[in-house]
């Protein structure tokens, strides 16, 4: 690791711990209703919205209501995005002329962007519409992380309120995340992309001729048909909201879409932007801003930990290719961009990968094994290290009930959290969120290598093929979206499988979450008394990052060894 | 229950025209008002004429031409319409056949080349990587110089005229964007 390296990822931590603080208090008063100033200007739209849905802003919903109104509108919209996908040959905003998707791969992109996955078993340059692009996808952008927004600040709620039967409205969390949350800061990173060159156009490709233009021996083309669009709208929110589709086949590796190291800089701050602010939101509300410190806390000595290994493992070369005369200075560059180089391709993948975001700067089936062992084993975390946008700190906070009620057992005390007593429903709930998502990638990976039509898509040899597919399983199932890309998964098997991953890995998740919200919520408060754990001191920390690491070890640890760590121990050192 | 549904078309629609046309929209249009040539995909024009774009490669073989990264696009290299890296990993045969084959390409050019540097032999994760480090540059020189016809002094300056630092001396690697300099050296030494 070079001087420079540290230097660079040194100011990526400060620059995003400057704005946790400032954010995640804005957001909070976003969502006790408080609307911020400067923001006022806004309200006439969220109004508006009510109006037209016919929202009464004020009626509070039961933890039911809130899980059957959520769950309307993601089943609402897989139907959308799957059907605009199906008609895009026959709509406007089509300048490539291009076909209709096919129907298993249209249900399972519909899926994946519903559940704030995107995985992307499509190319999205030969295959998607700009009308696709922008009112399927770029939508499901925004409302996916404003659903999981919705859901964590429901039980934050349940945190916060006693005797309750209600946790807040739907409708009026998910309005307001997009409306004074994901929308600006959208627009704002989208302008400052496209000052990058990020391309911004609803114009058709254009056709250049090549310098070198006489065809070679090869037969290479004399000219180049550029793919261009609107991507700078859609990768500010793909971004921000934790969702990472990229607008084109290759992601954010794509000059068109991740131009300069600036714009590299910025897209990599909005990945853990929101979810790291969020923490401090949640401190907020719950009236004690050391409770959401201790939780980034955790968090951050993860994301440092799996740092270190991955920049270590890019930054030294392939030995198989130094032992041919290479030289290893500029570390393993197969499948990275010269711009970005080892340290910042390493940065990104941890960070994608620490949030379910998802997106790529460089090809993670290509990463030494160590390093694409990090990037694997941060998803099957649970995606907690950050996470989604709401769903990574819901998924922390299940962690969290069972680290107090780890606590609770070594001294034979009820465990509780922020004065609610946990009991046998809220452990039950949480041990769902937890081994849902685990269970979900273990079985499916077992399965997808038993049959034919799993192994069919491997594409690398030996242990790195098995890592393809356990990757693929852990990306859905924890609602990453990346990807070991070179695994063909674009076949009805895989668009089946990876589909119902991602719907286990979202709702399997959320509805246990909305029940723990509703039941918390109905108890009375306890006061802090002399037996009380702690819950915002180093030593609470240091007892969830134990439980978040054990679950993930224990868990894991057998596959792992199976794909990335065999394929660690075979290279020539 | 059936009035959440009701609720949840009425949503998605209004949120639909917010987020998926009138923000694409409004984007593109500050977008172009802006940054016009940023937002179109940076194209190059002299002389009337799109040259290519400065941020996507274009595929160079000859020896008068420095030459990019490797390109995994199909089916021809710098396939600008399908990007696509190799996805091969570490121990894949194919890569140490991939490398071996362009690390003799790049001898065969000039046989006194030394250790290669390593984006050189390596394809790129988009397939179209604009740049080479300064490093994969500088072992190009000799054979550049050689079928131009020049001194390698002279075409060392260009290369480093060409060179872009780290961005605000701290982001991102040092780089050479291989297009702009290949268009350089045809005005500097126009060719038959």
């Amino acid at each position: 690791m070079t001087l420079n390296a540290l230097l660079q990822i040194a100011m990526y931590l400060a620059v995003l711990g400057l704005c946790v603080r400032p954010l995640g208090l804005f957001m909070a008063r976003v969502h006790e209703g408080r609307i911020p100033l400067g923001m006022g200007f806004l309200r006439p739209v969220e109004r508006l919205i009510y109006r037209v849905c016919r929202v009464d802003a004020t009626v509070e919903m039961d933890w039911r209501r809130y899980a059957w109104a959520l769950l309307w509108f993601s089943f609402v919209g897989i139907l959308v995005v799957h059907a605009v996908q199906r008609l895009q040959g026959v709509l406007p905003w089509n300048p490539e002329g291009l076909p209709a998707v096919s129907s298993d791969s249209s249900i399972n992109t519909a899926v994946s962007f519903v559940t704030n996955t995107n995985w992307q078993g499509y190319s999205g340059e030969t295959t998607m519409s700009y009308l696709t692009q922008s009112v399927a996808l770029t939508v499901q952008n925004f409302v996916s992380a404003a659903a999981g927004m919705a859901v964590l600040v429901a039980l934050v709620r349940g945190f916060v309120r006693r005797t309750a039967g209600t946790i807040g409205n739907f409708w009026v969390d998910l309005t307001r995340s997009v409306v004074y949350i994901l929308l600006p800061l959208s627009a704002i990173l989208a302008l400052a992309l496209v000052s990058q060159g990020v391309v911004q156009t609803f114009a058709a490709s254009r056709e250049v001729r090549l310098l070198e233009a006489a065809a070679g021996p090869d037969g290479a083309a004399a000219t180049q048909r550029i793919a261009v669009g609107p991507a700078a709208s859609q990768v500010a929110i793909k971004q921000l909201g934790t969702n990472g589709g990229g607008f084109f086949n290759v992601n954010s590796a794509h000059p068109l879409e991740n131009p300069t190291p600036l714009s590299n800089f910025l897209q990599v701050l909005a990945i853990l932007l929101i979810p790291a602010a969020l923490c401090l939101t949640f401190g907020e509300m719950v009236g004690d801003r050391r409770q959401g410190w201790a939780l980034l806390a955790a968090m951050s000595v993860l994301f440092v930990a799996m740092l270190a290994l991955t920049v270590a493992a890019e930054s030294r070369g392939n030995p198989v290719l130094d032992a041919l005369g290479v030289s290893p200075t500029g570390g393993n560059m197969e499948g990275k961009e010269v711009r970005f180089g080892a340290a910042n391709s390493a940065l990104w993948a941890v960070a994608t990968t620490a949030a379910s975001n998802g997106s790529v700067n460089a090809m993670h089936d290509s990463f030494n094994p160590l390093g694409g062992l990090a990037a694997m084993w941060l998803m099957q975390l649970g995606e907690v290290v950050f996470g989604g946008v709401g769903s990574g700190l819901y998924g922390m906070l299940a962690f969290a009930l069972v680290a107090v009620f780890l606590a609770g057992l070594m001294v034979g005390r009820t465990p509780e959290y922020l004065g609610k007593k946990i009991g046998a429903f809220e452990m039950k709930m949480a041990s769902l969120v937890i081994l849902l998502p685990c269970a979900m990638v273990l079985v499916g990976t077992a399965f997808a290598v038993m049959l034919p039509q799993g192994k069919a898509g491997v594409f690398n040899p030996g242990p790195h093929g098995f890592s393809e597919v356990l990757y693929a399983l852990s990306s859905a199932s924890n609602n990453n979206g990346s990807a070991f890309a070179g695994l063909g998964a674009n076949t009805p098997f895989y668009n089946g499988l990876l589909g119902l991953a991602m719907l286990v890995g979202r709702f399997g998740v959320m509805i246990p979450i909305l029940a723990i919200a509703g039941s918390l919520a109905a108890k009375k408060s306890v006061p802090v008394g002399p037996g009380t754990l702690p819950t915002h001191t180093p030593l609470f920390v240091f007892l969830l990052v134990s439980v978040v690491v054990a679950v993930g070890a224990l868990s894991f640890f057998p596959a792992l060894a199976l794909g990335p760590i065999v394929e660690q121990l075979l290279l020539p050192s | 229950m059936k009035e959440d549904f009701r609720t949840a078309v009425l949503m998605l629609t209004v949120l639909t025209g917010l987020t998926g046309v009138a923000y694409p929209l409004a984007v593109t249009a500050v977008a172009q008002l802006v940054f016009p040539s940023q937002s179109g995909g940076g194209l190059v024009v002299r002389g009337g004429e799109a040259l290519g774009s400065s941020l996507i490669g274009q595929p160079f073989r000859e020896p008068r031409y420095f030459w990019g990264r490797p390109s995994a696009t199909s089916p021809t290299p710098y396939n600008a319409g399908a990007s696509a890296g190799s996805n091969l990993g570490p121990l894949n045969p194919a890569l140490r056949q991939n490398v071996r084959a362009r690390i003799d390409e790049v001898r065969g050019g000039d046989p006194s080349v030394g250790r290669i540097p390593v984006d050189l032999v390596t394809a790129s994760g988009s397939g179209l990587d604009p740049h080479i480090s300064p490093e994969a540059a500088e072992v190009q020189v000799p054979r550049v110089a050689k079928a131009r016809g020049k001194s390698e002094d002279e075409v060392r300056r260009l290369v480093a005229r060409h060179v872009e630092g780290r961005q605000f001396g701290l982001l991102g690697e040092p780089r050479v964007n291989v297009l702009l300099l290949n268009l350089a050296l045809d005005e500097a030494t126009p060719t038959p």
